[in-house]
């Protein structure tokens, strides 16, 4: 087993793993965060998608190890967060989700989409989504409520 | 599934991480393909080294014929500008289509041509810019991409080696893309790129083995380009089915057209 220290959603914490865990591994097993969901355990699915130091990134193929001295943020720090908390919303309106497994990646996904892009163009959210597969809601609602929580966030 | 266990080690200098290393080892950079490949259990480790601390294979070089990027230059730093771009903008065009951007914020240059899979995209745009490899083991070395990269997920490497940066010469000359994939962000099923100027340059890669120049086509813009790319595949993926050569002419042809354009 060895030590990893990192800041998990804002705490610091030492988890002992061992070295083949992943970072999904570490946030669900180690640290009974299971918002966070695996799909597919090989980086073709974005269900398992975190922040690692401020960046999406997929969980499922990030070393446990490597993430010694970094920040992780899951979807549970984003609860009382305020632009998360518009994305939500607008989630729930446009009816971008049915079972939900996929829904954390999409929201972690959607707040880098709106950082990185204040103005996303339909196209440029498909291109960011393309990677987050999505069984349940054929992707319209997901590609709407992201446009309109950026067009809110805008305003505000 | 999960990836067989193995012993862990995070160095932080170069010269630690290549005293570290010998045949039983296994570097790790972003882990993209790696971790994949570990978990699928394809591979497998018996000690890893982490390469990410190593302050050697980060950071930029400049001088006015090219630019040099550290080995852990990430996809998503290339794509946006966070790094020097030496291609005229054919390096951000292609990072940004590489795989996804969760991916893109992890996977690095140097891992991608270490692994050198044969449908990767960095493999056959150095080897379209004319890039080099700095590589160090027991010796230092720097060597063209086009020798380097010998075979599908084979190049000059020798175990316990690491690819600490690419030289990149400046390229203000016009250049041209063409990808086929079956998905945004799958490996391509054929990739051209095509870079202008005195001595023109075309890349190919999706073959059986490794992205390969069409040398033929290069001399042949202003002449019979078609049968000069078709001579070109005979060689560069002989084995290519009606599919693949229809695909591998398509996207000679648009990126060669996009570069003339
Ligand atoms: C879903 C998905 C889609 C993808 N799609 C594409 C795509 O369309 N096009 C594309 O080009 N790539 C694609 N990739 C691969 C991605 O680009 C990887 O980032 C890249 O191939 C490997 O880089 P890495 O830093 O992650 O290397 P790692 O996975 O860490 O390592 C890869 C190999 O290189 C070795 N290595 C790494 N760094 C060094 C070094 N400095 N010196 C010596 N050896 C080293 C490792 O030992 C290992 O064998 C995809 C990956 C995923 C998960
Ligand atoms: S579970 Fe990580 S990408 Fe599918
Ligand atoms: S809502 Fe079910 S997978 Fe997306």
């Amino acid at each position: 087993m060895i030590d990893v220290t990192l800041t998990l959603n804002g705490t610091p914490r030492t988890v002992s793993v061992e070295p083949r865990e992943t970072l999904s591994d570490l946030v669900r097993n180690r640290c009974d965060m299971t918002g966070t969901h695996v799909g597919c355990d090989h980086g073709a699915c974005g269900a398992c998608t975190v922040h690692l130091d401020g960046m999406p990134v997929r969980s499922c193929i990030v070393l446990a190890a490597t993430c010694d001295g970094r920040e992780v943020r899951t979807i549970e720090a984003t609860r009382k967060d305020e632009t998360f908390g518009v994305i939500r919303r607008h989630f729930h309106e446009k009816h971008a989700l049915q079972c939900g497994f996929c829904t954390l990646g999409m929201l972690m996904m959607a707040a880098d989409i709106i950082a990185r892009h204040p103005t996303p163009s339909e196209d440029q959210i498909r291109n960011a989504l393309s990677g987050q597969v999505c069984r349940c809601t054929g992707y319209m609602g997901i590609v709407a409520a992201i446009a309109s929580a950026a067009e809110e966030l805008r305003g505000a | 599934m999960k990836s067989a266990n193995f012993e862990y080690l995070r160095p932080t200098s170069l010269p630690d991480a290549l005293d570290a290393a010998n045949d039983e080892t296994t570097f790790l950079a972003g882990g993209q393909s790696l971790m994949a490949m570990l978990n699928l259990r394809v591979t497998s480790a018996e000690t890893m080294i982490d390469l990410s601390r190593l302050s050697e294979l980060r950071g930029v070089n400049e001088t006015p014929d090219a630019v040099t990027l550290g080995a852990l230059t990430t996809h998503a730093m290339i794509e946006d500008g966070a790094v020097p771009d030496p291609s005229g903008g054919l390096m951000p065009r292609i990072a940004s289509k590489i795989a996804y951007r969760a991916v893109r914020n992890m996977g690095t240059i140097g891992g991608s041509l270490a692994l050198a899979d044969p449908a990767a995209d960095w493999p056959c745009c150095l080897l379209a810019l004319d890039a080099t490899v700095l590589i160090e083991g027991a010796t230092s070395r720097e060597e063209a991409i086009e020798d380097f990269l010998q075979d599908a997920y084979t190049t000059t490497l020798e175990a316990g080696e690491i690819i600490r940066a690419i030289r990149i010469p400046r390229n203000t000359a016009p250049w041209g893309v063409y990808k086929v994939t079956r998905k945004s962000g799958a490996f391509a099923d054929s990739l051209a790129i095509c870079v202008l100027g005195d001595a023109p340059r075309i890349a190919l890669t999706g073959t059986q083995s490794r992205a390969q120049r069409l040398r033929r086509a290069e001399s042949a813009l202003h002449g019979d380009l078609r049968a000069a790319i078709l001579a070109d595949l005979a060689d560069a993926d002989p084995d290519a089915d009606a599919y693949k050569r229809r695909c591998h002419l398509a996207t000679v042809l648009a990126a060669i057209k996009e570069a003339q354009s």
